[in-house]
């Protein structure tokens, strides 16, 4: 009973690094850049659903529509004004300035809300749910959904929507997306949008569990080694490796000796690296000529 | 150098200089293309073909000169513009979207377009590609090189392009591929009257169907005139189509050569 109560909660904690590592996954297929502040652009979408929940009194699905819609705008803005002239340089340049706006969505969100901590109101958390002797948070309950949804909504934009579709085209070969007419530059800011979207979400779902405060974007890192564990590149991979990230942290913290709960993330991407670096869901691969 | 059309060009490159950082790979190219017509530009690697092409399809932009469409400058255009414009572009080396199957890849082509003929046209695709229409559940990566090459020609015309630049369509193919893509080439240009910019250097393939041909070397226009002069000029038999032994002491060298270090 203890194992499947431990499956239950890391497979809720996975979801979030999958999301997290979803929107990382996203944003480097598509423009081939790893967005380092992707954890402060979730941060920033649970400040806002605070803002609009708590502060402004508004009902939490309301809240969220807009924390949605703030942040896609805020995600395109992004890309249309940091990374679009960052175009034709080096790629370490791109990097460097994703880590810097990490620093600055930061400093941000701490001089707006403060650096305590916030509790979203949710009408999702705080409640259990029993099945015999298994208890299960709803705030559990409610990540995993919301991460499912969210996966089947992503799974039939990219297969059905044209556009869904013009972005896998523009993201497998740039040029030749050009030269169809896809308008590159504006599909990669609806990316950034997207991704920021679904940053959001993971911050709204994982606000009942962690508390909202500036730094609760470090969380990030585990879903760098979750997005590297699912092979980069590969959106059900990062699903996937957030899945087996959560799941293997919340038994190393309980069954290993104290620390190898937070560090159990870093080991399984050692040893993925080692053993299979490609990820387990290979998707690259050297163009053949 | 003779006039070859009164009205004026479809296409119009005047005097385009295009550079790769400090290199330039482009020294002053002018040609022309009446609308309708097929022509054809010649010459070895390096001769800045594939630059000329770039440059008018917008990838690559001009230092100097100017690129007239259909009457307007399009010069410095993003390249998603340009194919809006109708400008159909086939890339060097088969571009095709790997993970995406031959319908998507198609239905990729018609991007920009709004208009209800997609699904016609898809048949009309179909129709010049019969092998194309038995894979189209496929992903293109999937496919072989000929495929690839059929796909990529199919989806640029899926633009309904009023121009089709077409890069090397017979590298890497069979004999017998070619014999085919350029059987196809003659088709579209007649059938579908659609104008043709194409780059090859299998000289004698692109002077059959080519109306008017122009020679580049080193970024230069070293030659143009029609199709028929071409084929007859001796250079042009001499370098491009291997009528007189050519090379064979630099070949005996080559083999004299015991090591390569």
């Amino acid at each position: 009973m203890e194992v499947l109560q431990l499956l239950i909660s890391g497979l809720s904690l996975g979801c979030v690094y999958g999301l997290i590592a979803l929107g990382l996954v996203l944003i480097y297929k598509a423009t081939e850049t790893v967005n380092f502040a992707q954890g402060e652009v979730m941060m920033l979408g649970a400040f806002l659903a605070y803002t609009f929940v708590n502060v402004l009194g508004w009902p939490f699905a309301l809240g969220f529509v807009a924390t949605l819609a703030v942040m896609g705008v805020v995600g395109a803005l992004l890309e249309r004004v940091l990374m679009r002239p960052m175009l034709g340089e080096p790629p370490f340049a791109a990097l460097m300035l994703t880590i810097g706006l990490g620093f600055v969505l930061r400093a941000i969100a701490g001089a707006a809300w403060g650096n305590e901590p916030h509790t979203l109101r949710t009408p999702f958390a705080g409640d259990v749910l029993r099945f015999g002797e298994l208890v299960v948070g709803t705030e559990n309950i409610a990540i995993v959904l919301g991460t499912a949804i969210l996966c089947g909504g992503l799974y039939l934009f990219f297969r059905f929507a044209r556009v869904g579709i013009a972005l896998q085209a523009a993201s497998q070969n740039q040029l030749a997306a050009f030269y169809v007419g896809i308008p590159v530059q504006r599909v990669f800011a609806l990316v950034w949008a997207l991704s920021a979207m679904v940053a959001a979400t993971a911050g709204v779902l994982v606000a009942p569990v962690s508390l909202i405060d500036p730094l609760m974007g470090f969380i990030a890192i585990k879903a760098f080694a979750a997005a590297i564990v699912g092979g980069f590149g590969s959106l059900p991979g990062a699903i996937v490796g957030g899945l087996i990230v959560g799941v293997v942290e919340q038994f190393a913290s309980r069954y290993l000796p104290p620390g190898f709960g937070d560090t159990s993330a870093y080991i399984i991407l050692l040893v993925m690296l080692v053993a299979r670096p490609e990820g387990i869901f290979a998707t690259l691969q050297r163009k053949k000529v | 150098m003779t006039e070859q059309a009164s009205t004026a060009p479809l296409l119009e490159l005047k005097n385009i200089e295009t550079h790769y950082g400090p290199v330039m790979a482009i020294r002053g190219v002018s040609l022309n293309v009446p609308a309708g017509q097929v022509v054809a530009v010649l010459g070895a690697n390096g001769a800045g073909k594939t630059t000329v092409l770039k440059t008018i399809s917008g990838a690559m932009e001009p230092q100097k000169g100017s690129v007239a469409f259909g009457g307007q400058n399009i010069s410095g255009w993003a390249p998603d513009r340009v194919a809006r414009l109708g400008v159909g572009h086939v890339p060097e080396g088969r571009e095709v979207f790997p993970f995406l199957t031959v319908e998507e890849n198609l239905r990729m082509g018609a991007y920009s377009r709004k208009d209800a003929g997609v699904k016609d046209d898809l048949e009309l695709v179909y129709g010049y590609f019969p092998s194309l229409a038995e894979r189209r559940r496929l992903a293109a990566g999937f496919l072989s090189g000929g495929q690839q090459q059929m796909l990529a020609v199919g989806r640029a015309l899926m633009l309904r392009p009023a121009l089709m630049l077409l890069d090397e369509p017979s590298l890497g193919l069979s004999p017998r591929l070619t014999h085919d893509i350029a059987e196809i080439i003659a088709r579209l240009n007649a059938e579908q009257g659609v104008t043709l910019l194409l780059v090859e250097q299998n000289a004698k393939m692109a002077l059959d169907l080519a109306d008017y041909g122009y020679v580049m070397e080193l970024g230069r226009v070293v030659m143009e005139d029609t199709a028929a002069r071409l084929k007859d000029a001796t250079d042009i038999k001499e370098f491009y189509l291997g009528m007189k032994e050519e090379g064979v002491r630099g070949r005996r060298r080559w083999k004299a050569r015991k090591t390569w270090r």
